[in-house]
């Protein structure tokens, strides 16, 4: 049956291509007069049917590419499938998420980790997922994902897909430049956003220049143990500019960041006061400062000690950076967003949002005004500007709004226009001139997108070697392109094909994203990717990536009652029980709960939820949870299997007894 | 000596003129014997039996095999659908075969080794054992088959939903939503080989000898 389908999807992309170029030929049972009686019913064109050609994927065929996209309030990972552009998966960061029982008794302990002041926040707004990369390049290994409301960083591991680590920065509230990896995920960049007193401690706002901090901080990441090393970790004083995105160096670059800033006017607001809003208070002046920061020798400097403890964390402060010629700024279009670096790492590109063109910053030429001290000032803090058309390489008109670039393998790069709703196609000069047939530093081609885009992707366009083909526009307005569920709209990811030249890419596939508002996503190889489908043994424990020596395991299931009164509950799951079945116990009595999927089947994924507690966990096949509660409720509690596991999956079920106390 | 019981076991040994004068005739069954050994033991490493479960939800379907003294594939998964129905985990049946499967078969080998050595019609009785090899296996494997899946759990969840059934030890079977594919493995149809190597090598075998015993039989009764 399904080879039979295969065979008829094929005969029916052959008459199409047959429609396409000879509208009369066509000889096959599902013919290209089907296919011209639909496209005419609904309405289709040409171009409509080639889109159709690019993306559809019919039952069973993989995707070539997976999207890896911040979830935006959800506080999640989205995980999406290129060209079909189907949601494979959410990963459960910041927020408790039921269907993987985030928080309902597996990863309580790891959203624990994102606790502010020992409270609980469950709420994540993620911004910019960032894949490990080795050498500049994605290996599909690691991911982090950034929290800006609450400057929180989530490591996730690409072998199963799942969280493993919340870091929640001490020094600053809120984060926007994260996250970024150094070429060699040697570090984790996290940079703050909103300035605050270290720590969000009180300080009023008229001694914003004194009090509130800007800041970056690095993440030293363990690989072999796939943690953040809090211990190996440091920050950098910034001024208080509200430091926005950020790029890691590579190539020729590497050792070296890039922050932008979008308030070094240091608007204060305060509309009720008459003062200038902080829309306009911080788009005064018509350049920001772009961060040039040499985290190589930052690292020497944190490692010799001259550092400073602050909230318990070490910091480089601003003046140590400045003696140890660690930071330089240099002027940038005003209010700037995307700071990105080209794929050998010698151009550096920035847009501000409120100038029509990218600028394009060499970075030998950053060195040269360095080592020549080019300077054209300081600002008032004493960091060294390095004297701006000393530094440019060029300027591209693209359009109104420009924002975020990103990177094709044959010299084209690519701006998100904001304002103009569109995405621009523009060729690089230097080494990446010959690719092009157009001029270099030219704009070549626009391509409207619905409606107003912030990040936009390019497989692998932000690596040392771009992939291209595919470009997505992440699009915060959907405004007319979805049946309208109620006034909040989705997003629009919109496909678009850059495999062609000059003005030939054109939009090819619509995604509507009902959950959360994401911003940037990453998008990798299919192939570099290689996840369990099962947990490697019986037994193991995805928090520790480990066999857990207390995992229930077949015969050994139990309850025992300890001589302190708890109770601890060995069990297993395997379709179509739980064993045991009847868990008694006495109200207030705390148990501790260990259960095992004892599954090896692929997709024989248990749930395990109890009534009234607040309990549901997802056991993956291998997988083993432990989970504690203090049974304050007396009564009898139903449990069961929340994954519809096999043809008898109500009936797994047992039964909590909770005798009441005399 | 050739009066013995001996003797007369091991049968009428061949002068060396004969030998030289015919010697493709005496050495082609001891020949074939040896290619018959050969064959055995490397099927000792090679699987003997598959069995595929073709079913909607298993778009790689379930594999079971058979070693002469292991069973491997999807066994879990096999028994964790079988306790549904009320059969025995497959790793119970046939534990005494597969414990003494590889000590048997070094056993035919050696049996194969002396037959190559008698020249009378006793020599038959050593090789028969082997030559019967893959049939007690398949009608072993059978019975055992058998007995599962008509000796089913009664309390089991599904027990009321199936009926006791014998899926074929060989060819397509149906068992619910499962369609059950069993084929010989490459193990087993080397044994097969062996065997008719065998059965030829015992017909060149009464080709050579057979002449000899008479004549000394009929030197014997003058």
């Amino acid at each position: 049956m399904r080879n039979q389908n295969r065979f008829g999807t094929g005969a029916g992309a052959l008459a199409l291509a047959a429609f396409l170029a000879c509208p009369t030929s066509g000889a096959s049972a599902q013919s290209m007069s089907d296919v011209q009686r639909i496209a005419k019913e609904r309405g289709l064109s040409t171009g409509d049917l080639l889109a159709a050609a690019k993306t559809f994927t019919p039952s069973g065929m993989k995707d070539e590419y997976i999207i890896f996209s911040s979830g935006g309030h959800s506080g999640q990972v989205f995980v999406i499938g290129v060209p079909s552009m189907r949601m494979l998966r959410s990963i459960a960061v910041f927020t408790p998420e039921p269907w993987q029982g985030w928080g309902y008794g597996v990863g309580n302990e790891i959203l624990k980790e994102g606790d502010v002041n020992g409270k609980a926040n469950l709420w994540g707004d993620t911004h910019h997922p960032a894949l490990s990369e080795t050498e500049g390049d994605y290996d599909g290994q690691w991911l982090f994902i950034n929290d800006k409301i609450n400057a929180r960083v989530g490591v996730i591991d690409l072998r199963d897909f799942e969280t493993k680590q919340i870091v929640k920065n001490p020094l600053t509230v809120s984060d926007h430049g994260g996250t970024f990896v150094t070429p060699n995920t040697e570090y984790v960049i996290e940079g703050g956003q909103y300035a605050v007193p270290w720590g969000a401690d009180y300080a009023p706002i008229s001694e914003y220049k004194e009090k509130y901090k800007g800041s970056v901080t690095l993440w030293k990441f363990d690989r072999k143990k796939g943690r953040i090393d809090k211990a190996q970790s440091f920050a950098i004083e910034l001024p208080p500019y509200w430091q926005d995105l950020t790029d890691a160096g590579k190539g020729v670059s590497d050792g070296y960041m890039f922050l932008n800033s979008i308030n070094t006017e240091m608007a204060t607001g305060g509309i009720e006061n008459k003062n200038p809003p902080f829309e306009a208070g911080v788009s005064m002046n018509a350049t920001d400062y772009l961060h040039i920061i040499n985290w190589r020798k930052a690292e020497k400097v944190y490692k010799s000690g001259k550092v400073t403890q602050i909230k318990g964390f070490p910091v480089i402060t601003l003046q140590t950076a400045i003696d140890e010629g660690l930071l330089y700024l240099t002027p940038e279009p005003r209010s700037p967003h995307g700071v990105d670096v080209a794929p050998n790492g010698e151009f550096i590109v920035v847009s501000g949002k409120l100038d029509p063109h990218t600028t394009i910053y060499s970075f030998p030429k950053i060195l040269g005004a360095i080592k020549n001290k080019t300077f054209s000032g300081k600002d008032e803090f004493g960091v060294p500007v390095l004297d701006f058309d000393t530094v440019v390489e060029a300027q591209v008109e693209v359009g109104l709004g420009p924002l975020h670039t990103q990177f094709g393998p044959d010299g084209y790069a690519y701006t998100s226009l904001f304002l103009d709703s569109a995405v621009a196609r523009w060729t690089m000069g230097g080494a990446y001139g010959k690719g092009t047939p157009e001029p270099d530093w030219t704009l070549v081609h626009k391509t409207p997108v619905q409606y107003n885009v912030g990040h936009i992707g390019v497989a692998e366009g932000d690596t040392v070697s771009p992939d291209g083909k595919y470009l997505i526009a992440f699009n915060k307005w959907s405004v007319d392109r979805f049946f309208p569920p109620g006034p909040l709209l989705p997003q629009n990811f919109q496909l678009i094909d850059i495999s062609g030249q000059g003005a030939d890419m054109p939009v090819i596939y619509d995604m509507p994203i009902g959950v959360g508002e994401p911003h940037y996503a990453q998008i990798i190889k299919a192939d570099k990717l290689n996840p369990w489908t099962v947990y490697p043994e019986i037994g193991w424990d995805p928090q520790t990536q480990s066999l857990d020596p207390w995992a229930p395991k077949p015969k050994m299931e139990r309850v025992e009652r300890k001589d302190d009164g708890t109770v601890e509950v060995y069990m297993t799951a395997i379709r179509s029980h739980f064993s045991p079945e009847h868990i008694n116990v006495k109200e207030g009595d705390k148990i501790v709960w260990r259960i095992t999927n004892i599954e090896r089947a692929i997709d024989a994924t248990h749930g395990f939820a109890v009534p009234q507690y607040n309990i549901n966990l997802s056991l993956e096949p291998g997988e083993t949870a432990k989970f504690e509660f203090i049974a304050d409720r007396a009564g009898v509690f139903p449990f069961y299997c929340s994954e519809f596991c096999s043809a008898l999956h109500l009936e797994m079920v047992g039964y909590l007894m909770v005798e009441p106390k005399e | 000596m050739s009066d013995s019981f001996i003797g007369r076991i091991v049968g009428p040994r061949v002068t060396p003129e004969d030998l030289t004068r015919r010697g493709l005739r005496y050495s082609v069954p001891g020949f074939l014997l040896l290619v018959a050994r050969v064959l055995i033991l490397v099927s000792l490493f090679l699987p003997y039996w598959h069995m595929e479960l073709v079913a909607p939800q298993y778009p790689n379907n379930l594999h079971l095999t058979a070693h002469v003294n292991q069973l491997s594939g999807d066994v879990a998964e096999i028994d964790g659908l079988n306790h549904y129905i009320g059969m025995r985990p497959l790793g119970e049946a046939a534990q005494f075969e597969r414990s003494v499967g590889v000590y048997l078969l070094i056993l035919l080998v050696v049996l194969l080794e002396l037959a190559a050595w008698i020249h009378s019609k006793w020599a038959v009785l050593l090789v028969l054992p082997a030559v019967l090899f893959p049939a007690i296996f398949l009608v072993d494997l059978h019975l055992w088959m058998s007995h599962f899946g008509q000796n089913l759990d009664p309390d089991a969840p599904l027990s009321n939903s199936i009926q006791p059934f014998v899926p074929p030890v060989l060819g397509t079977g149906t068992v619910g939503q499962f369609k059950t594919v069993a084929s010989p493995g490459v193990g087993l149809i080397l044994a097969t080989v062996a065997s008719g190597t065998m059965l030829v090598a015992l017909f060149f075998h009464r080709l050579a000898y057979r002449p000899l015993t008479r004549s000394k039989r009929i030197e014997q009764s003058e």
